[in-house]
């Protein structure tokens, strides 16, 4: 299975988590994190040839929904819902940092 | 009145139904003792108006001559992880302080319907993950018992720690938990309730923040078995909101409880005694097993032979769904934000989360990410998944020996607050018992079944067969008819 | 076609290309939510909880999506899969609400499958090639961000957030922008056909991720770039001419291609690197544990497959083969459904296929092309032109009284028989009536006449011409000719 992780890809993985973390964050974050990784491991002892992974927890059976268009929360028309919790709203938009591509 | 706050969920519900008080009395009394609890923290926001409102809407049904429902005037306490309409729902964390839910979880929309009302909303480990109620971002809740001769803090259990301390301190006869890795069943253990997690997909969970999807279920959590069957049935049901929901009826639980067990099986999973097992805990499994004897089952030994890895699977799968779950708390459609003057769109992110987050969270979605990642998906996850389908498999072959399985519920009492917290792993190791059944999907409930040489309760807990409530609640019947478990906490908080 | 090479210093390359095309699923709602697809309403206005990823929502597949896709992979004669899931696919932007987005990536519900183009479709003779499809899986669409409305702030508008597409992954079987084009336009009519997606380009229901490589030919594959979202045909040829013109420079120079997701710039016509993804995607998929796999019964797919109507392909066959429609004709009626229906409507209101077939083509299509409008706006109905066809067929009016009678229809949408009968069009078939204006014409130029017997045969027409002005343009051409003839040779 896995090696242990070092400090480069604990801010890797900072970074992808979108987490802002600082030097100091991460040399405290090594040890725990390698502990727990560490202790996962034992995984891998386990002879799995031929188990299939879990794909569904209990027996059940997807439902598809009908294609109709429905007014309120799972539908739509609840704009003032949409936007009510909204950090920064602008003439009906969400507002985030201006993105360049 | 103070003799209503003493009375279990159905000797309140029965009360208002034949008019031996109202339900605004009963809302007035929980409200008194609710608001005298501060200490406890048990509460981050407290809504005695909208309890009084609910109960004035009861009691002029009853005056209409209207049916009530099952849980009609009973004041309960809703874990801060489901939405309730217009009132504050956190999940315990700085990153929703303030978030105000336009919408009604399906649960607790079930339970107002039923006639329940809301004291407020109850603390909880952030985001449902911790095992202590230690990582809340509005305080600990301290749980209100104490050893014997001490008064040092102890932990409540975890995450549920809120609802487990309300209950056990008469705040409330009942409130919600939920149950992703022994949420429910380990408080319960800790504090000398009941509390039941129902067979994954019996309760929506259509607006409960989600942590880890395939484990996450809601439950009761009150004083006796009845009164969670009664609460449970109140909670449960098909929705199709939610594509994990089963589409089952309801059973009619309380009605059918019965705790004769003549004809049943109990297992007992040779590999749940583990290495420096307490003592005394040992020993009240043996003791439970006696009291299921003694209610007429057959003892059974049975084996789960990969229990042992139950829960590195378990905190490979839990972590890697939360790192997903939490990826939406970005600051842009709701909570909190942080914005430093100049930064841009995925600035924004990295800072609103790591202000937003505790520790332990953003210690999850780490692993979480890891694992999930490039070169290590297969390694961790996919692996975890087979593990969890032999640990499935462990309990389909031992159900055929048995009807149901008899086991303790959380390797030691209660610690105190800050004994564990140094260290993520030991923290981890305190649902050993629990998560089997978590992963597996399986109905499992704790009872309250004795006490130990320091005063503390201790649980034991009962598994059964997917969709077999029934069983699990008449064998927990079976012990607390049994246990004689009357225990209470002393009053230090008020 | 498949000798397309792009000339560098160190001699010819050839260009590898593959094309994922995301295709907007024809459906009142979205993939997991019961908020309407619509386009251009306000903003935020068709946006339930689960599309904005409020706290405890959760994804509830929609019918018609499974089955706009299963019907498409049909179409194309894919493998469909019985058992399919939705993985998450992780990354931060602000145009994705839950920061993932559901699609499927480890089970798609489409497996392999070919679609045949025809490199020129003016040309039937020309090479057909077959690009092979390597899978259509179905995921969310993300929402729209908008720039320039606020000097510091971009702005969210989630409508389109959560509606259906379809990805459709090539096989990387293309070597030029002319391939590339002519696959497309292909895609586009099979899935109009299908009805599963309506191919509008420009509004964005349809775009494509254009993979670009080079090598030397019978080389290794080089390393390829990715230029998202692509939105036209020709920008797409652009696109495909311009990287491997600046992989081949790159590489010759001495640099390596790195594998990067790049954007096109309509205005200056080149690609550039996106600064806003530096770093290595890595989106962690794993099956969403809020939905449990597809399951497909054979009953249904049956159903999908009897809905399909009849395709580009087996169309354009039996326009050739059983109408007699010429390939060239058979091959443009059919590249688009909508005239295709159009054809088969006039030859059910009894038009001949041939004359039908040709007539749409050049008089139709001419028209429409300088009134600048589509065949949808057509002022005159397939039954109109249907019946325009019989009134020559059954001599009523010549073929060029029929142009200006179209001229007509066009103009005030009358049926022609109407125009015909109004005008006094109907042509003049009276032997007698004609004859005696052959007469005249003949009294009144003996001298042309006696040079037309003395050899000067292309008089003829001369002699036509001054009867049919003597009657109006109304008399029935075949039988003036054949009077004239009669009454010059005696």
């Amino acid at each position: 299975m896995g090696m242990s992780v070092d400090k480069e890809t604990v801010l890797k993985i900072a970074s992808l988590s979108r987490i802002k973390i600082s030097d100091a964050q991460a040399d405290t974050l090594l040890p725990e994190l390698n502990n727990i990784l560490g202790w996962v491991e034992q995984l891998g002892e386990v002879d799995c040839e031929g188990v299939e992974p879990t794909t569904a927890v209990i027996a059940n059976q997807l439902r598809l929904r009908e294609d109709a268009v429905v007014d309120g929360l799972t539908g739509g028309g609840i704009r003032e819902q949409i936007l009510a919790n909204a950090p920064a709203r602008e003439e009906g938009f969400f507002g985030v940092p201006k993105v360049i591509e | 009145m103070a003799d209503i706050t003493e009375l279990s969920i159905k000797a309140i519900r029965d009360g208002i139904v034949s008019g031996d008080f109202t339900a605004v009395e009963t809302a007035a009394a929980f409200n008194a003792r609710v608001a005298a609890a501060k200490d406890l923290n048990a509460f981050i926001v407290k809504t005695p108006d909208i309890a009084v409102d609910q109960a004035k809407a009861v009691d002029a049904a009853k005056a209409d001559g209207k049916p009530l429902g099952k849980m009609a005037g009973v004041p309960i306490g809703m874990k801060d992880l489901f939405c309730t309409q217009g009132v504050q729902t956190t999940a315990a964390s700085h990153i929703l302080e303030g978030f105000i839910p336009t919408y009604e979880s399906s649960v607790s929309g079930n339970l107002w319907a039923s006639g329940a009302v809301m004291l407020g909303k109850l603390n909880l480990d952030q985001f449902a993950m911790g095992s202590s109620n230690e990582t809340s971002y509005f305080g600990n809740v301290i749980s209100p018992w104490r050893k014997s001769g001490s008064d040092a803090a102890l932990a409540p259990g975890g995450s549920s720690g809120g609802s487990s301390t309300a209950v056990a301190a008469r705040l409330c006869p009942g409130a919600t938990g939920t149950d992703t890795g022994g949420s429910i069943r380990q408080p319960a253990a800790f504090t000398g309730i009941t509390g039941i997690k129902p067979t994954y997909g019996r309760c929506s969970r259509w607006g409960v923040v989600a942590f880890a999807s395939s484990l996450d279920q809601a439950g009761p959590m009150a004083h006796d078995v009845r009164d969670c069957a009664i609460m449970l049935e109140a909670m449960a049901g098909f929705d199709p909101k939610d594509s994990t929901s089963l589409n089952a009826p309801v059973p009619d639980w309380e009605v059918a409880l019965n705790s004769d067990l003549n004809g049943k099986r109990v297992g007992i999973p040779k590999e749940y005694h583990m290495d420096g097992m307490d003592a005394e805990i040992s020993a009240l499994w043996d003791k439970g097993r006696d009291m299921l004897r003694d209610a007429g089952a057959e003892i059974v030994d049975i084996s789960l032979p990969h229990t042992k890895y139950a829960l590195p699977a378990y905190y490979i799968i839990a972590p890697a769904e939360a790192s997903s779950n939490l990826a939406r708390y970005d600051g842009v459609r709701y909570g909190q934000r942080d914005l430093p003057d100049g930064a841009g769109l995925q600035e924004m992110y990295a800072e609103t989360r790591a202000a937003g987050f505790g520790d332990e969270v953003k210690r999850r979605i780490m692993i979480g990410t890891y694992v999930l990642s490039a070169g290590f998906y297969d390694a961790y996850y996919t692996q975890a998944q087979k593990v969890r389908t032999l640990i499935r498999r462990d309990f389909d072959t031992a159900f055929e020996q048995c009807d149901v399985i008899l086991a303790p519920t959380t390797p030691t009492a209660a610690f105190e607050l800050g004994e564990k917290s140094d260290d993520p792993l030991a923290m981890y190791l305190n649902d050993v018992f629990a998560v089997p059944a978590s992963l597996a999907g399986l109905p499992a409930m704790s009872v309250p079944a004795g006490i130990n040489s320091d005063g503390l309760p201790l649980g034991l807990q009962i598994i059964g067969p997917a969709m077999d409530e029934q069983s699990v609640l008449n064998a927990g019947l079976a012990i607390e008819e049994r246990a004689g478990f009357t225990a209470k906490p002393e009053e230090w908080w008020t | 076609m498949t000798d397309y090479r792009i000339e560098g210093t160190t001699g010819a390359w050839e260009v590898v290309i593959g094309l994922e095309v995301h295709a907007q699923i024809t459906s009142h709602s979205k993939l997991f939510s019961g908020s309407s697809t619509e386009f251009g309403n306000e903003p935020n206005t068709q946006v339930s909880l689960i599309d904005a990823a409020m706290p405890g929502m959760l994804p509830v597949p929609n019918m018609e999506c499974i089955r706009q896709a299963v019907r498409t992979g049909l179409a194309i004669n894919a493998q469909i899969n019985t058992f399919s899931r939705f993985d998450r696919k992780n990354y931060f932007y602000a145009d994705l609400p839950q920061g993932y987005q559901i699609s499927q990536l480890y089970h798609p519900i489409v497996g392999e499958g070919v679609i045949e183009v025809q490199l020129d479709e003016k040309d039937p003779d020309s090479e057909r090639r077959r690009i092979g499809v390597e899978r259509i899986h179905i995921e969310q669409d993300a929402g729209k961000l908008m720039h320039d409305q606020h000097p510091t702030m971009s702005y969210v508008d989630l409508n389109r957030c959560g509606v259906a597409l379809m990805e459709i992954v090539s096989m990387p079987d293309m070597r030029s922008p002319a391939e590339a084009g002519a696959y497309v336009k292909k895609l586009r009519s099979i899935l109009r056909y299908v009805g599963s997606c309506d191919g509008n380009m420009e509004q964005g229901s349809m775009r494509a991720d254009v993979n670009v490589s080079v090598r030397k030919p019978g080389g290794e594959l080089g390393t390829r770039t990715e230029t998202k979202n692509v939105n036209s045909i020709r920008f797409l040829q652009q696109v495909i001419e311009y990287e491997a013109r600046r992989q081949v420079d790159l590489i010759e120079d001495g640099g390596e291609v790195v594998q990067e997701t790049r954007l096109f710039d309509a205005e200056k016509q080149e690609t550039r690197s996106m600064r806003s993804k530096e770093d290595a995607h890595d989106y962690r998929y794993f099956p969403d544990p809020d939905l449990l796999p597809v399951e497909l019964e054979d009953g249904f797919i049956d159903e999908c497959r009897a809905s399909l109507p009849e395709l580009p392909d087996a169309k354009r066959a039996r326009y050739e083969n059983e109408l007699g429609v010429s390939a060239y004709n058979a091959a443009v009626l059919t590249a688009d459904k909508e005239t295709a229906d159009w054809f088969e409507h006039m030859l059910a209101a009894g038009a001949p296929a041939k004359a039908a077939s040709n007539w749409l083509l050049s008089e139709l299509f001419g028209a429409l092309n300088k009134r600048d409008k589509t065949l949808a706006q057509s002022p005159v109905s397939p039954q109109q032109a249907a019946e325009l066809l019989a009134l020559v067929a059954d001599g009523t009016i010549s073929g060029k009284i029929a142009k200006d009678v179209f001229e007509i229809m066009l103009e005030t949408g009358q049926a022609p028989a109407d125009i015909v009968q109004e005008q006094g069009l109907t042509q003049q078939s009276d032997t007698g009536a004609i004859e005696a204006v052959i007469a005249d014409v003949l009294a009144n130029n003996a001298d042309k006449v006696a040079e037309y017997k003395g050899g000067k045969d292309r008089l003829f027409g001369f002699f036509v011409g001054q009867t049919m002005k003597a009657m109006q343009g109304k008399a029935n051409p075949q039988v003036v000719n054949e009077l004239l003839k009669r009454a010059l040779n005696q």
